[in-house]
């Protein structure tokens, strides 16, 4: 079991308010991912959750148990660390046993759970090497396992792939879905990419100054996003925003098109431009489109094998039906 | 330090210090190993010459001998167990947020600025002092009769003189060790369960061993030459009680213008100081390696 409610939780440091009030409901076996700007406090709401940090006020409940007052060990949940926090003077095999051995639980038993999670994690050749000895990747999997031997109600997930490259960042994402949907317990994950979000959560919270902008699935914030900061943040590259009389023109303050949802043509079409920079990726190219009077620079996806250079003139044309449109407040028409 | 020329520009560098370095420890040392066989007394310089392993023989079975290397090693011994878990302690207590907490810091060090001499001399006679010292006072206020600190337990009482003014140096070492904790691990362990003491046994420990490696070793190399403390304070007594080698040395050299048997005291400090050494890199050393 793994629920979790938050209602009116608020956290302030002396004067400034890092969280205003906030809602939000997490049932058993989710994925979700707080995704925001750094700073956002994002981070501080999975260590509120934790037990890390004193709410200000406000209730935090774990399958239906008030969990507000009750110290970190106490709310069963496991937290892996940015850094990963292993400690380093221990083995893998100690390190995986530590809240074991916390417990008090015997010897055997914890050497069985620790061989277990080994062998979920690929890491039973290194159970006697020190996480020096380790690489990123593995000393990122020995933190999961210290997190997976006490078969917790919920994992904390600290944006857990910051530090590693961008190829094993890719592995490590699929690897942590894959213990998701295998172990189906609740996981918090935070992050300030919205491409791991948009992969890996079944429900997405994006967090904006400490408030929640929006919660849906990835595709409900993909396509139907309730302001303009959803909008600009969820999505990459990021969506087209366009003010002025040709948002008008859509009776709307602003008008965002995503680049994925506008179509080029060398001589027809609604907007004309001029191509600055094209970014060739193989699979698709993005055109950094200027002078079109409409913004400072419109970006559209284009096929992978586009004869556009530079400087050549071009005209967009943009699928009405995928156009969103937001009043003068940012808020979705 | 890659290419053959800035191997050897760091050879060239180096070696004026490496040079001074050489003559300044290998000729002192060779001089007192010259010292340590001749008959050489400041009261009758006109006898003489090579006489063998006598002044060894002289010192080893002095009356004090025995009793003074067990002194050395209790001093040391006391004031490191001291230093190091008081250290520890006053580290932990430092490092919490508290108000005026510079201030605190300062005084916690300041014990170090102070000249042993003076150090030594304040202890005796304000702290010490059997008629009108301070813990004098305290124990009459309280009805109890005033102890005679270096007339009793000599050896006790400048083991806690030496302490107190070796304690700021661990603190010190040991309070930057702990800054450099990660202060993710430590919540790493409290999710994990780990309380308090727990959290300090098995994170913050570990972590401090190479900080108490180099307070323990740095620590002995300064407390075997321990000298001025005792020289203002109980002069090696009563009796023999409070004479550690370097003292008898300094008994030998000094006061009885033996400069032969001095140095033959010397020769053997030195040996004990390698003694010492190689048990302690035997223990502790493979902490300095990461």
């Amino acid at each position: 079991m793994g629920q979790i409610t938050l209602s009116g939780v608020t956290k302030r440091f002396g004067e400034t308010e890092v969280i205003p009030p906030l809602d939000l409901n997490i049932e058993d076996g989710e994925f979700v991912v707080f995704v925001g700007p750094s700073g956002c406090g994002k981070s501080t709401l999975l260590r509120l959750i934790a037990g890390l940090e004193d709410t200000t006020a406000g209730h935090i409940s774990i399958d239906g148990k008030d969990a507000t007052g009750l110290p970190p060990a106490k709310r069963g949940l496991a937290m892996v660390f940015q850094s990963y926090a292993l400690y380093p003077h221990m083995t893998v095999r100690k390190n995986i046993a530590f809240p074991l051995r916390m417990a008090g639980m015997a010897k055997d038993e914890q050497d069985r759970r620790v061989e277990a999670a080994a062998k979920v994690l690929n890491l039973t050749s290194y159970l006697d090497r020190r996480p020096g000895q380790l690489s990123g990747g593995q000393r990122q999997r020995v933190a999961i396992g210290r997190a997976i031997v006490r078969e917790p109600a919920a994992f904390l997930f600290d944006e857990p792939l910051s530090n590693l490259d961008a190829a094993l960042r890719v592995g490590m994402r699929l690897e942590i879905s894959e213990l998701h949907e295998r172990l189906k317990t609740t996981m918090i994950y935070v992050t300030h990419d919205q491409v791991e979000a948009m992969t890996m959560a079944d429900k997405i919270v994006v967090l904006n100054a400490g408030r929640i902008e929006q919660v849906g699935s990835p595709l409900e914030l993909y396509r139907t996003p309730r302001n303009l900061f959803v909008a600009g943040f969820i999505g990459s590259p990021r969506m087209n925003l366009i003010s002025g009389p040709e948002a008008a023109r859509f009776d709307a303050h602003t008008i965002g098109i995503r680049p994925e949802h506008i179509g080029v043509h060398p001589t027809l079409g609604d907007w004309r431009g001029v191509v600055g920079v094209s970014e060739h990726l193989g699979s698709d190219t993005f055109f950094h489109v200027h002078e079109t009077g409409l913004a400072e620079s419109l970006t559209v996806r284009a096929g992978g094998e586009v004869p556009i250079r530079h400087g050549d003139t071009v005209f967009l044309t943009p699928d009405a039906s995928k156009i969103h449109r937001f009043d003068q407040n940012g808020l979705r028409l | 330090m890659s290419t053959q020329a800035s191997r050897s520009a760091a050879r060239l560098m180096l070696s004026p210090a490496v040079l001074i370095l050489l003559v300044w420890m290998i000729v002192p040392l060779v001089l007192t190993l010259w010292f340590s066989f001749q008959r050489y007394n400041l009261l009758t310089p006109d006898r003489s010459g090579f006489i063998g392993f006598a002044n060894y023989a002289e010192f080893v079975t002095s009356p004090a001998f025995w009793l003074a290397i067990l002194n050395t090693l209790l001093l040391v011994l006391g004031v490191l167990v001291i230093t190091v878990v008081g250290g520890i302690l006053i580290a932990l207590l430092i490092d919490q947020p508290l108000w005026g907490q510079g201030i605190v810091r300062i005084l916690v060090i300041s014990p170090f600025f102070i000249m042993p001499p003076v150090a030594a001399l304040i202890w005796k006679n304000m702290f010490f002092n059997p008629s009108n010292g301070l813990f004098a006072e305290a124990a009459k206020a309280i009805g109890m009769r005033p102890f005679d600190f270096l007339g009793q337990a000599p050896l006790a009482s400048i083991i806690l003189i030496v302490a107190w003014q070796w304690l700021p140096f661990a603190t010190l070492i040991l309070l930057t060790a702990l800054q450099s904790l990660d202060s993710e691990r430590l919540e790493a362990a409290e999710m994990d369960g780990a309380n308090a003491w727990n959290r300090f046994r098995f994170i913050m420990v570990p972590h401090l061993a190479r900080a108490i490696t180099v307070v323990v070793l740095i620590q002995t190399i300064f407390l075997l030459g321990i000298l001025v403390e005792i020289l203002v304070t109980t002069n090696g007594g009563p009796g023999n009680q409070s004479t550690t080698l370097t003292y008898l040395v300094y008994q030998e050299a000094i006061l009885s213008s033996d400069v032969g048997a001095a140095a033959a005291g010397g020769v053997v400090a030195v040996i004990l100081a390698n003694i010492v050494a190689v048990f302690l890199m035997r223990a502790i050393g493979n902490n300095l390696d990461s």
